[in-house]
């Protein structure tokens, strides 16, 4: 437990140094500043009545377009996330790995095990950490200019957080043997088919389409994070979804908690297969 | 306490068809400074890295410092400074000293005074503040062989230790194995300066393909000791007689070549060739320096060109 610690601490420190997270922290504050704008100078357009002003605040559909945006927003911060989830421990192994800055660390007394899982925490706390920025900052947007509070929103956010880290746990794996590069197309690859294969299985379960919502199952099975998306979409708008079921955050077929089962299951699956590949790996 | 740091049996490793270490079987004794020799692709890092667990044999045996190879916790009593000695490079020297230090599991108290002593004793105490990718080659490597001796370690790989160094960083390294000696460490060194091992080791073992070709100890070497007399007549018993004395004695008329066994034994010689009544007309003597060794071990077709 001492070195998984004093590894995660490294990576931590390593990784506020070289400045990727602020990079990151950036990029999350230009959007939110983005979303702000629009959400301040959209609401109060729409509390005036319009351009014109000449029509009384529609009260109703402020709250569904408040339910929407909301959604919207942490849509992009769960790309933001699932992106931060990826690229930041993309180098760390195979980085590590390819420079032997690795063989210092191994030929220490820990467990190789260690250096993984401690690598993989240290990007879990930052991911989170992120998140809760992030997705906090469009929930507090949307509370101060749209005066909508988004319900149940921390189970949406805990959702979130384990769709971003089923995509890490890839990731880490992906580094024990594969180069830099092939890594990050591996990772975004996993994530690419289970967002393709997420809007397919909506889309086409909406003519009932059985074999398009196997399709989506069985990918979601291999590469959850999408899934996680969708439940946290749904959890997000309880009063609104049987409008929002044609929009583009509508969810039609909702993964069980089963799948939210399966995602935990996957995270641990898939990091116990990157310390078994990792002990067996010629450094 | 095991007799040897480090003992292996037919230790192979192979890398899908290409055959890295053929059959390693060696013995350090405890306290020696090890020379391993061989020429570019003989598998010497290979080898230290078997020895350190970082690659696992395909088949073979060996222990270090008495435990099963890959053993975590002999780890602790470890220390290793890599041919690419990269560290990370965010860290200042303090700070991956720190580091090093509590993966080592040496405890907090006293680490800091001992963290500060060995940056005095690689020259970096002006630069311990700076993060390492500030420093050039020759720091970062002192840098390393300051990790590699945390914590007073009983056995010490070095990898090229010198690689990236200037002739004081050279003595510093030359010096901090005699230390190492002088506590009782064992030091495995792998390097191609043969100067440096000559001037360091206890033993070498000349490797190549993965293979000990041959072993030699350095101080009062066996055979390394070549022997040119000229004298006044040769016969059959001149020549047994001096078998006592040597190896390999050949005639060449009233030229007399051998390897005596120790430098003690030459006033001895001239003693016993006068008393037999042999006109001694001139006695030489010369080692046979490490690279002369090196080049007869690995065969004069090593030779590129």
């Amino acid at each position: 437990m001492r070195g998984t610690l004093l590894i995660a601490r490294l990576t931590w420190l390593e990784t506020r140094r070289r400045k990727i997270a602020l990079a990151a922290l950036i990029c999350g504050l230009l959007f939110l500043a983005v979303f702000g704008t629009a959400m301040y100078f959209g609401f109060n357009l729409a509390r005036a009545g319009g351009p014109l002003g000449d029509s009384p605040p529609d009260v109703v559909g402020m709250r569904v377009a408040a339910t929407v945006l909301t959604v919207a927003g942490l849509y992009v911060v769960n790309f933001l996330v699932t992106a931060v989830a990826i690229l930041l421990p993309i180098d760390s192994l195979s980085g590590e790995i390819g420079s032997g800055v690795i063989q210092t660390l191994a030929s220490k007394p820990v467990d190789r095990a260690a250096i993984v899982v401690g690598k993989w925490l240290a990007y879990l706390l930052m991911t989170a950490a992120y998140l809760t920025l992030m997705g906090g900052g469009v929930v507090l947007i949307m509370r101060l200019f749209a005066d909508y509070t988004a319900p149940h929103v921390l189970a949406p956010m805990g959702l979130m957080l384990l769709g971003a880290a089923t995509m890490l746990s890839i990731t880490i794996a992906g580094g024990v043997r594969l180069s830099t590069i092939t890594n990050g197309i591996v990772a975004f690859g996993f994530y690419g088919v289970a967002f393709i294969a997420g809007w397919i299985e909506q889309i086409l379960s909406m003519f009932g389409n059985a074999t398009a919502r196997h399709v989506g199952t069985v990918v979601s099975l291999v590469s959850p994070s999408d899934s996680m998306w969708r439940r946290a979409a749904y959890e997000l708008q309880p009063l609104a979804t049987a409008v929002l079921q044609n929009g583009p955050f509508g969810v039609v077929s909702v993964p069980s908690a089963v799948m939210i089962a399966w995602a935990a299951g996957f995270c641990v699956v898939v990091l116990w297969f990157a310390v078994w590949q990792f002990r067996r790996r010629p450094l | 306490m095991p007799e040897y740091a480090i003992e292996t049996a037919a230790l192979r490793r192979e890398f899908g068809r290409n055959v890295a270490v053929a059959g390693l079987s060696l013995a350090v004794p405890r306290g020696e400074v090890f020379g391993f020799l061989g020429p570019n692709g003989a598998g010497k890092t290979t080898s230290l890295k078997l020895l350190l667990g970082l690659v696992a044999p395909t088949s073979g045996s060996g222990t270090v410092l008495g435990a099963p190879l890959g053993t975590t916790e002999v780890r602790k009593r470890v220390g290793f400074l890599p041919e690419h000695f990269r560290f990370h490079d965010c860290l200042n020297a303090r700070e991956l000293l720190h580091f090093h230090g509590r993966l080592l599991g040496l405890p907090k108290r006293g680490l800091d005074t001992h963290i500060e002593s060995l940056l005095l004793r690689v020259g970096l105490e002006d630069a311990a503040h700076r993060p390492l990718r500030t420093y050039s080659k020759g720091m970062t490597q002192r840098a390393g062989l300051a990790q590699a001796i945390m914590g007073s370690p009983e056995l010490v790989f070095l990898d090229e230790p010198t690689s990236g160094l200037d002739p004081l960083g050279r003595l510093l390294v030359r010096d901090v194995i005699e230390e190492l000696r002088a506590n009782g460490a064992s030091v495995f060194l792998n390097s191609h300066l043969l100067g440096e091992v000559e001037a360091t080791c206890d033993r070498v073992a000349f490797v190549k393909n993965g293979l000990v070709l041959h072993e030699l100890e350095l101080d009062n070497a066996t055979g390394t000791l070549d022997v040119e007399l000229r004298v006044g007549q040769v016969d059959d018993a001149l020549l047994e007689g001096l078998a006592a004395f040597g190896t390999g004695v050949t005639r060449d008329e009233t030229l007399v070549r051998m390897h005596a066994n120790s430098e003690s034994m030459l006033p001895e010689l001239a003693r016993w060739l006068i008393g037999r009544g042999v006109a001694l007309y001139e006695l030489r003597c010369r080692r046979k320096s490490l690279e002369e060794w090196f080049v007869e071990v690995m065969g004069e077709d090593q030779r590129p060109g």
